[in-house]
């Protein structure tokens, strides 16, 4: 387990961060373009929903992305439970505020789809409500966070939270399959043959990418700023400052 | 209406979205605005946290 | 790993156990409240109190959408391929309702066995395709692909 000590480390983190936050970014804006281009004006319109199927195109990855990033600050809550590396501590919070903004974005955009197909902004079905729950577990995690005076022994306490949210993920995602719903199934996980054709499929997969990579290049930006403010007396910083 | 130019049409057409404008656009307009906004944050987070380190350095 | 560490690990993975262990009994308890409609077969089976407003979901019968005279009224049956239920509603109906389509109303039976639905909401299946190759696919002799809702 030395290596969660090494790639921990705030020194040494806010090193290797830097490298990578240049290529993300990087990345992010490349696939951004080419897959906005793909899913507006490429890919074709779909025989049921018409246009409105570009709308999956950015919501589908905000609502994975939203998932993901609950399990990477459950996991990081899991290391600064057990390890107590400050910048997992610091992932946890981070993360919190990243993945409340991509469920509010799956939740806006799924009713923006909702409305024109099947008739209503929002239904109480398991799919809808068990996202909204996530949302409000983020919101839980951050308050927890800010609740306590020593951001130590808040990120120990929201930590807790996180962990035993995790249980949510699972339900989120076998929620259309174990209930009746009126959210539709799983399209693309069903790997033996997607449901959709590759024309669809391409934009809604560069978009992903395109979401993953802003969520890291974001995560590393975040943690960097509060390791900064967090470590100002440290001699690590002061020696970054001089550079 | 005299003849129209068939480029000007398909932009019609995609800004139209098939009458579903408002849901379409919606949700992009929505999702560019939020994904920006994070950035932005972190741009002035940043610039705010190396303007009080300069501050700190300088008292020592 | 020290036994301090060892110590902490057990009460994460108790932690979420316990959590776990918790949160699907409750799941099953609630079992039947998660479900957001009640199918055809369902209702024959006596299954839900049919004097209380409920949901009912199922695909429309291709042939049997049907507009009344005074133009705002539609009828159509909703079947689960076992049973088929008639529904009745006034008002407009979602853009995605359509023939074959999977449908969730909101109503109540009356006397005659008709359910009078007070809200329609069309339950999209997982199929995306542009729509040259629908037609492509229909005149080839294939129908569209429908999904069937699920029934429990």
């Amino acid at each position: 387990m030395h290596f969660i000590h090494k790639y921990g480390s705030p020194n040494y983190f806010y090193q290797w961060s830097g490298t990578w936050l240049k290529i993300l970014s990087a990345l992010t804006l490349i696939l951004m373009a080419l897959g906005l281009y793909w899913a507006l004006i490429i890919s074709p319109p779909d025989y049921q929903q018409s246009e409105t199927v570009r709308i999956m195109y950015i919501h589908v990855p905000s609502a994975w992305m939203s998932m993901f990033t609950y399990v990477v600050m459950a996991s990081a809550g899991v290391v600064a439970m057990i390890w107590r590396i400050k910048v997992a501590e610091i992932v946890v919070a981070q993360s919190a505020i990243i993945g409340a903004s991509f469920t509010l974005l799956a939740l806006v955009t799924g009713m923006l789809w909702g409305k024109p197909m099947w008739g209503a902004y929002w239904v109480w079905d398991a799919r809808l409500t068990s996202e909204l729950v996530l949302l409000f577990l983020y919101v839980g995690v951050l308050a927890i966070y800010s609740a306590y005076e020593d951001p130590r022994t808040g990120a120990k306490a929201a930590s807790i939270l996180a962990i035993v949210g995790v249980i949510n993920i699972p339900i989120i995602h076998y929620s259309v399959e174990w209930w009746n719903t009126l959210h539709q199934g799983p399209t693309v996980t069903k790997f033996d043959s997607p449901s959709a054709p590759l024309s669809m499929l391409t934009p809604l997969f560069i978009m992903f990418f395109a979401f993953k990579t802003y969520f890291f290049a974001l995560l590393f930006a975040r943690t960097r700023n509060a390791l900064l403010s967090r470590e100002r007396h440290t001699s690590w910083v002061q020696e970054i400052l001089e550079k | 209406m005299g003849a129209r130019d068939p480029g000007e049409i398909v932009v019609q057409e995609f800004f139209h979205m098939d009458g579903y404008a408002f849901y379409v656009w919606g949700s992009y307009a929505i999702v560019s605005a939020v994904l920006l906004l994070n950035v932005i944050s972190i741009r002035l987070q940043r610039r705010k946290i190396l303007r009080e380190l300069a501050e700190l350095s300088e008292e020592e | 790993m020290t036994p301090k560490r060892k110590q902490r690990m057990i009460f994460v993975i108790v932690l979420v156990v316990g959590f776990g262990a918790a949160t699907a009994l409750a799941l099953f308890a609630f079992q039947s409240n998660l479900l957001y409609f009640y199918s055809p077969s369902q209702i024959e089976a006596g299954e839900v109190a049919t004097d209380q407003m409920f949901r009912l979901g199922g695909l429309v019968v291709e042939g049997s959408v049907a507009r009344h005279a005074d133009g705002v009224t539609t009828s159509f049956d909703l079947t689960d391929t076992a049973d088929s239920i008639t529904v009745s509603y006034t008002g407009l109906l979602p853009d995605l309702f359509r023939e074959g389509q999977g449908i969730v109303a909101q109503g109540k039976i009356n006397t005659d066995g008709v359910f009078i639905a007070q809200e329609v909401l069309a339950k999209h299946d997982e199929n995306y395709m542009p729509p040259e190759l629908a037609e492509a696919l229909q005149a080839a002799g294939g129908s569209h692909p429908e999904s069937i809702p699920k029934t429990q």
